[in-house]
């Protein structure tokens, strides 16, 4: 074990490694998954390899985990003094010349810089993250960490302060001063839901039992998102360290964190860092000689979004099917084991240790009135900067996707951002201004959820984005419950009705009814939601629908049955390339001849639209 | 999505399954490890079959039906072993039409597995897939990494030949 | 308990805070439909058919499972629940095989008295529905997944017997209720006891129906057709006639089936009463030779078959009587045969059980008293199979004559008749041997101490100077934890009776089906065995030695309990069934 003095030692001492003179550099290479998957892991070895060839002693190389910019990777940041460089796209071929040049001769590769390859039109000199709109409106809270330290380095993470959370609750703090301490940062759940942290904790807190447990929501099945991956992978210490906090807070001595399979390094860092943890005594029995004891452990769920939802996480955590329980009970008061239990999302936790080191009010300072602090967004779909971004609540989804996002691209016009993933809703541009808060999205029929936040451009048909979520939550409803087992199937089986043109108005009438009733009639939050993606688009784009039942027709040009593809004589050139292309012999034509597409034989899959270089083939 | 039975006999080894009884005796008294029990037994076997899932249930001390009920409730457990060779068939509406389903039916007939199956030997496993964006190439189907188009029935067997040995 | 006040509908109630809404509700008269419920059995809240409004909440809840709290406002009726509940059943029609005109539920059907009440429009969400084959593959029931309604008291009911064969396969609207690896239920470790029939609110799972073999029979003119009736039929048969729970109509009964035309109309109590004889004759024999103790009754093909496959180390304890209806069916097949000149051959004996392990137990090896292939019973009925024949009889049950049965195999004793519910074997068991060990007429012939619903009993008794501990389960869970505790050498003793079903054969898997509402707040267990033990009370005879047709029959025939022929044609074996997990 490790004593509070030593903490302190390592503190001072590692803290000095991250702040290099102006003549030592410290390299590190961004190595989450996402950075992984562009090939950061040989840009990583060639930057060790070369610079122990060179024998650069003023040069340190490390990993870290996001920096956010997924469209980026990989990402490669240089230190100095006080300069920090942000190159992009890097591969191993361009290692030897930022070696070269920068590590070497002092001269950044501009090049190479976010700046000049930064799709928005900003200065080429920009050379670091931080001086990007991406970056500028952010504030880091719970990704603080993320893509600074090396997340498999316990030592790195005590420099930033970590730990110390921990100590000062369990050596200055009495649990229920901790709880207050949270109650009044007004911090609430980032899982989704929005319930006030403070709040499930003081009423876990007051359930005597023998045993208490504290659970960590590490399941992210919300397709799109990965904060908590993200985070996880860049800072999981700072999760452990709430965790334990929290342990401390409602009196439980044991945590489970529940982490999808499908985040192999996410897991390998959490065990990585456990074991430091348990090492240095900030885990196990009497953590840091005190009588406070709290341990860990990680379940891998194995493949069921509906596990996100708490009661079915305690379930699966149990070893059973991931199947909800009716609440209440609420866990607070029978959770894991029939235990009382507080569940937490990573996100939630993240943001923990630093409300206990700079107060509620610093907290509490930052977003709405009713949503404090910050929220971790990914932004995907149709805009030009895709990533993580991290922003005080209230921040207004014109900022985010104009500012921060960058717009939508090749100058499309933006239809609608979709948040809350199969349980949120579409935001038309109608509410360009909103200020994003937890109560506000769930005011015009969306929600925060976890954070997946995806754009939407003309092209894209609401009608059938409704009938994608619908598929998803089918493909995922657990089956115990018959408004979600059967009435999900029924509503995705009216969408398809809908967009194949064979639909009525009456069963638009049937299919919002059998909407409300499954958001009031279904056992869990899975299928009291999902009703959501239909609900939000009938309310805001309720003439696509018509136009799918009246008309018969698809604005968006995406549903296959509502389209034909025609040839446009005035703009064909009569080069054959679409009848080559066409699967089924559905074009008549030859070389210099009239081209006409067979309707009867069409099947819509787009190959002449594709093949045609003169836009002769139309979508009608 | 229903979970499709393999019919392949059972060849675990006895190496496997003295690995699967150590995992077993770990955790035999831990109420809740069934789950983690089944990822192990999967990562040792490939797949879950039933000799495998009594085991489990025998060690564990459960029914099968709830090692077969958590089995398919979690996308994660699968009930055939996949094939060295990973044949996918794509069954989008393009291939659809252009007969994609004969080249299935062929497979079937000269490998005699059907979609969501895996050979006796283990050599093949067969899918059928949604579209792979190459829909002017239909029929598509593909060995691994490897992309056949403009395929008929007839093609099947010289292709599946290359990766007889 | 604290207690909290609410209101439900307006009108106040004070119930424990541990009450549901459902249960609170039905204090003051309420009733709120039901489906997936079962009380302490299966509250899950999956159905959604009992949604409620509660005054504050966000959506509707589900008050099967929902407690009460202080000052709570209910509604249970509103327009907006009705058609909530509507719209549930829509949903479940729009997969389910709407088959009622030949359903073998329909008029006990829980949701089509639902659907009847509710006036759906069955075919307004209709849309893909998965088709199932049924599951013929097993000898006492099938199962017709196209009407499950997933529910799970099925699921419940079967893992409540420590079984667990059963349970819910894939997910989402895949989800079906199956065993492992979607085999045959005759293929795996299944014991028969139909318990996840009567638990059924549906025609989902139902026993084989043998009702046409037995019209059959009855018909061909070169067979004697013999029917006899279990213990427990005369106290349950009237429920399926919308009589009371716990009214005998055994005279009723007999009338009815000498109406169906039977030739003989006999009674498995004097079975019960030669099973006694023989059983009561090795237990004395094992304590005083230093037998296998405990012994442990075989009377039940249920708990046979369940320790055939989870406890096979214990079929030396099983005593070797066959059961009573395979005794009967033994008797009439050897002794009645030749004392009547008939060929077995040409006699068909049919009973009237509890059970649908019975009809398991006819097919079992060594079961063949005349021995060349000859089963001693030939077609075994459930309760409900008798009922339905009546019915296709169109004999007006309710207006039938008491008749008696006929002799010399009607005749029985008290002893004979408490069989049927949980505690009855033993009590009969210890009015024969405890006399024959004292050598003289008992003072008391109750043994309370074994009678009542409770599934684990045990008691403590003196007898001639010895002290003889006894223990009495009922329903496998039970079993199995007095079993366990007998390995592990907690507990000791040296007579058991394990019934198969919880609560004996009165609730066995054959027994009329009572929807859930019944089930739940009505203690059928409790008013179908008084009625026995009042059955009991009434007879003269309430000892099976006393039997005077018992004693004929040894007179004449048997010699004594456990002769060399009593051996030969009312002993069996058993098989080890373990690892049978899959056969
Ligand atoms: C169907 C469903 C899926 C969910 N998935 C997640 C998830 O992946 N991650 C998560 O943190 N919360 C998820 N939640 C929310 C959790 O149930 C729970 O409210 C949350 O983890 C509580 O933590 P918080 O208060 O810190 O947000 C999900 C809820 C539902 C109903
Ligand atoms: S709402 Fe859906 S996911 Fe939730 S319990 Fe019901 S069926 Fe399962
Ligand atoms: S859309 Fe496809 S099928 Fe139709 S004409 Fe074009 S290429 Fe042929
Ligand atoms: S590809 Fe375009 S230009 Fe060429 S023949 Fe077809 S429609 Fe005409
Ligand atoms: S189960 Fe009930 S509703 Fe279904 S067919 Fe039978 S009687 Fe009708
Ligand atoms: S109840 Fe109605 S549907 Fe059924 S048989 Fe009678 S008339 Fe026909
Ligand atoms: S008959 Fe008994 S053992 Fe068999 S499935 Fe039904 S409840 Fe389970
Ligand atoms: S078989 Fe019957 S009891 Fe079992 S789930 Fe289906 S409807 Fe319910
Ligand atoms: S208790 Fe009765 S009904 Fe149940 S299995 Fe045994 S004999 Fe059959
Ligand atoms: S930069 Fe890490 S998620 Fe993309
Ligand atoms: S449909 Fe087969 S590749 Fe598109
Ligand atoms: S949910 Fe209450 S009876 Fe089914």
């Amino acid at each position: 074990m490790v004593s509070l003095d030593k903490i302190k030692a390592i503190r001072d001492r590692v803290r000095k490694q991250f702040l290099p003179a102006d003549n030592t550099y410290r390299v590190v290479v961004g190595m989450a998954t996402c950075g992984i998957a562009a090939g950061a892991k040989s840009v990583y070895d060639e930057l060790v390899k070369v610079i122990k060839e060179k024998g650069l002693d003023n040069v340190t190389v490390s990993q870290t985990g996001c920096i956010g910019a997924c469209q980026y990777e990989p990402i490669v940041e240089v230190y100095s003094g006080d300069q920090r460089v942000t190159y992009v796209k890097i591969t191993a071929d361009k290692v030897d010349e930022i070696i070269y040049r920068h590590l070497m001769g002092g001269h950044p590769v501009e090049k190479y810089t976010i700046g000049a390859v930064l799709k928005s039109g900003e200065d080429d000199n920009i050379l670091s993250i931080e001086d990007t709109a991406f970056y500028k409106y952010q504030k880091r809270v719970a990704l603080r960490n993320c893509g600074i330290i090396n997340p498999e380095s316990i030592d790195e993470y005590i420099a930033f302060d970590g730990y110390q959370a921990l100590i000062d609750c369990i050596t200055k703090y009495t649990p229920e001063e901790v709880i207050e301490i949270v109650k009044a940062s007004g911090l609430r759940g980032r899982g989704g839901g929005g319930f006030p942290t403070g709040i499930k904790w003081s009423l876990a807190a007051k359930n005597q039992a023998d045993q208490k447990y504290v659970c960590c929501n590490a399941d992210e099945g919300d397709p799109g998102a990965f904060m908590d991956r993200s985070v996880l992978e860049g800072d999981p210490h700072a999760v452990i360290e709430a965790m334990a906090i929290a342990g401390y807070a409602i009196g439980a001595t044991q945590g489970y964190i529940y982490v999808r399979a499908e985040y192999p390094v996410a897991v390998k860092r959490l065990k990585i860092a456990i074991d430091q943890a348990r090492e240095y005594g900030l885990l196990g029995k009497n953590i840091l000689g005190t009588d406070f004891t709290f341990d860990l452990d990680i379940r891998l769920g194995a493949g069921a979004f509906v596990c996100g939802e708490e009661t079915a996480l305690m379930t699966s955590i149990e070893g059973k099917r991931g199947e909800p329980r009716p609440r209440p009970p609420y866990p607070a008061v029978k959770g894991l084991f029939g235990k009382p239990t507080i569940l937490n999302n990573v996100e939630t936790y993240a943001n923990i240790p630093q409300i206990i080191l700079k107060g509620s009010e610093w907290f509490a300072s930052m977003g709405t009135e009713k949503s404090k602090g910050t929220k971790v967004f990914a932004l995907g779909g149709k805009i030009n900067n895709t990533g993580l971004v991290e922003i005080p609540m209230g921040t207004t989804l014109r900022q985010v996707i104009e500012e921060i996002g960058g717009g939508i691209p090749n100058g499309k016009k933006f239809k609608a951002a979709q948040t809350g993933g199969p349980s949120g809703g579409c935001i038309p541009s109608s509410k360009f201004e909103i200020e994003i808060d937890y109560d506000n999205l769930v005011n015009i029929g969306s929600m925060m959820g976890s954070g997946g936040l995806i754009v939407m451009d003309e092209d894209t048909c609401m009608v059938d984005i409704a009938k994608f979520f619908l598929d998803f939550t089918v493909d995922e409803s657990c089956g115990k419950c018959t408004p979600c087992r059967i009435g999900t199937k029924r509503l995705h089986e009216m969408l398809e009705k809908i967009t194949s043109g064979n639909a009525t108005m009456e069963d638009l009438d049937k299919l919002e009814e059998l909407c409300y009733y499954i958001k009031d009639n279904a056992l869990c939050g899975l299928g009291q939601t999902a009703p959501n993606p239909v609900l939000s688009t009938l309310k805001y784009f309720y003439d696509e629908y018509k136009a799918h039942v009246v008309d018969r027709k698809c604005p968006a040009g995406v549903c296959k049955n509502l389209i034909s593809y025609v040839i446009d004589d005035t703009k064909c050139k009569r080069c054959t390339a679409c009848k080559r292309a066409c699967p089924v012999q559905a074009i008549e034509g030859a070389v210099k001849q009239p081209h006409v597409i067979d309707q009867s034989k069409c099947i819509k899959c787009g190959a002449c639209y594709e093949a045609c270089k003169f836009g002769a083939v139309v979508k009608r | 999505m229903k979970k499709s039975i393999s019919k392949i006999p059972f060849r675990g080894t006895p190496e496997q399954e003295k690995q699967l009884m150590e995992v077993i005796k770990k955790h035999r008294d831990q109420k809740d490890a069934l789950i983690k029990v089944m990822q192990e037994a999967q990562e040792i076997y490939g797949y879950l079959p039933l000799e495998v899932q009594q085991m489990i249930a025998e060690g564990m001390n459960v029914p099968v039906e709830e090692v077969y009920g958590i089995a398919t409730f979690y996308a994660m457990f699968s009930l055939s072993p996949k094939g060295e060779n990973k044949i996918s068939v794509c069954l989008g509406t393009a291939c659809y039409v252009k007969g994609a389903q004969a080249l299935i039916d062929r497979i079937t007939e000269v490998l005699g597995i059907r979609p969501g199956e895996c050979t006796e030997d283990g050599k093949f496993s067969l899918e059928a897939c949604r579209c792979i964006g190459a829909c002017g190439l239909a029929p598509v189907m593909t060995i691994n990494d490897d992309v056949y188009g403009r395929l008929t029935d007839k093609d099947v067997d010289g292709i599946l030949k290359k990766y007889m040995d | 308990m604290n207690m909290v006040n609410l209101k439900i509908n307006g009108i106040p109630v004070t119930v424990p805070e541990n009450y549901t809404i459902l249960e609170a509700a039905r204090e003051i008269g309420i009733e709120i439909p039901t489906l997936c419920y079962m009380w302490k059995m299966n509250e899950i809240g999956a159905c959604r058919i009992c949604v409620v409004e509660v005054k504050g909440a966000r959506s509707l809840v589900a008050s099967c499972v929902y407690p009460v709290s202080e000052g709570m406002e209910v509604q249970t009726n509103t327009l907006k629940i009705q058609k909530a509940r509507k719209t549930t059943l829509e949903l479940i029609l729009s997969n389910h095989d709407k088959n009622c005109l030949s359903c073998v539920r329909s008029g006990s059907c829980e949701l089509q008295k639902l659907c009847h009440d509710f006036g759906v429009d069955s075919a307004r969400f209709d849309g893909d529905t998965p088709k199932f084959d049924i599951d013929y593959s097993a000898p006492h029931m099938y199962r017709d997944n196209n009407k499950c309604i997933l529910c799970r008291r099925c699921v419940a009911a079967c893992k409540a017997q420590h079984v667990g064969v059963i349970g819910a396969n894939d997910r989402g609207f895949d989800t079906h209720i199956g065993c492992a690896f979607d085999m045959p239920l005759e293929k795996v470790a299944c014991i028969s006891c139909g318990q996840c029939i009567v638990n059924c609110p549906t025609g989902a799972l139902s026993e084989r129906d043998d009702t046409d073999k037995v019209f059959e029979a009855l018909s061909d003119p070169t067979k004697h057709v013999i029917v006899q009736t279990a213990p427990s039929i005369r106290v349950t048969l009237g429920e399926c006639f919308g009589m009371a729970p716990g009214s005998i109509v055994t005279g009723k009964m007999v009338a009815a089936l000498k109406r169906l035309g039977f030739d003989k109309v006999f009674d498995t109590d004097f079975a019960a009463d030669l099973t006694i004889m023989e059983e009561a004759n090795e237990f004395l024999d094992r304590v005083k030779n230093g037998g296998k103790l405990p012994l442990i009754t075989s009377c039940s093909p249920g708990w046979i078959k369940f320790c055939e496959m989870y406890h096979p180390d214990l079929l030396d304890n099983l005593s070797s009587c066959k059961s009573p209806q395979q005794m009967f069916g033994a008797i009439i097949k050897t002794w009645y045969a030749e004392k009547n000149g008939i060929d077995p051959k040409d006699i068909v004996v049919v009973s009237i059980m509890p059970c649908t392990a019975k009809k398991f137990e006819i097919g079992r090896a060594d079961q063949s008293a005349a021995g060349n292939g000859i089963p001693d019973c030939d077609i075994a009925l459930t309760t409900r199979e008798l009922a339905r024949m009546i019915e296709r009889a169109h004999i007006k049950f309710d207006l039938l004559p008491d008749e008696e049965f006929d002799n010399p195999l009607g005749e029985s004793s008290g002893a004979g008749v408490i069989f049927g519910a949980t505690g009855g074997v033993m009590e009969a068991a210890l009015r024969t041997a405890v006399e024959t060990l004292e050598g003289k007429p008992l003072e008391n012939i109750d043994f309370t101490a074994v009678r009542g619903t409770q599934s684990l009993k045990e008691a403590e008794l003196e007898v001639a100077g010895m002290k003889i501990r006894v223990a009495v389960a009922s329903g496998m869970e039970s079993a199995h934890e007095l079993l366990n505790k007998v390995k592990s050498g907690e507990a000791e003793y040296h007579f058991i009776e394990i019934m198969g079903c919880p609560g004996g054969c009165i609730n066995g898997g054959g027994q009329p089906v009572q929807p859930a509402s019944v089930r739940s707040f009505v203690d059928l267990k409790k008013l179908r065995s008084e009625a026995l033990y009042a059955d009991d009370r009434a007879n003269t005879i309430r000892k099976s030695h006393e039997n005077p047709m018992i004693k004929l029959l040894y007179n004449e025939y048997l010699e004594k309990p456990g002769s060399h022929r009593a051996h030969k044609i009312l002993h069996t074996t058993y098989v080890n069934r373990s690892k049978m997990v899959v056969k």
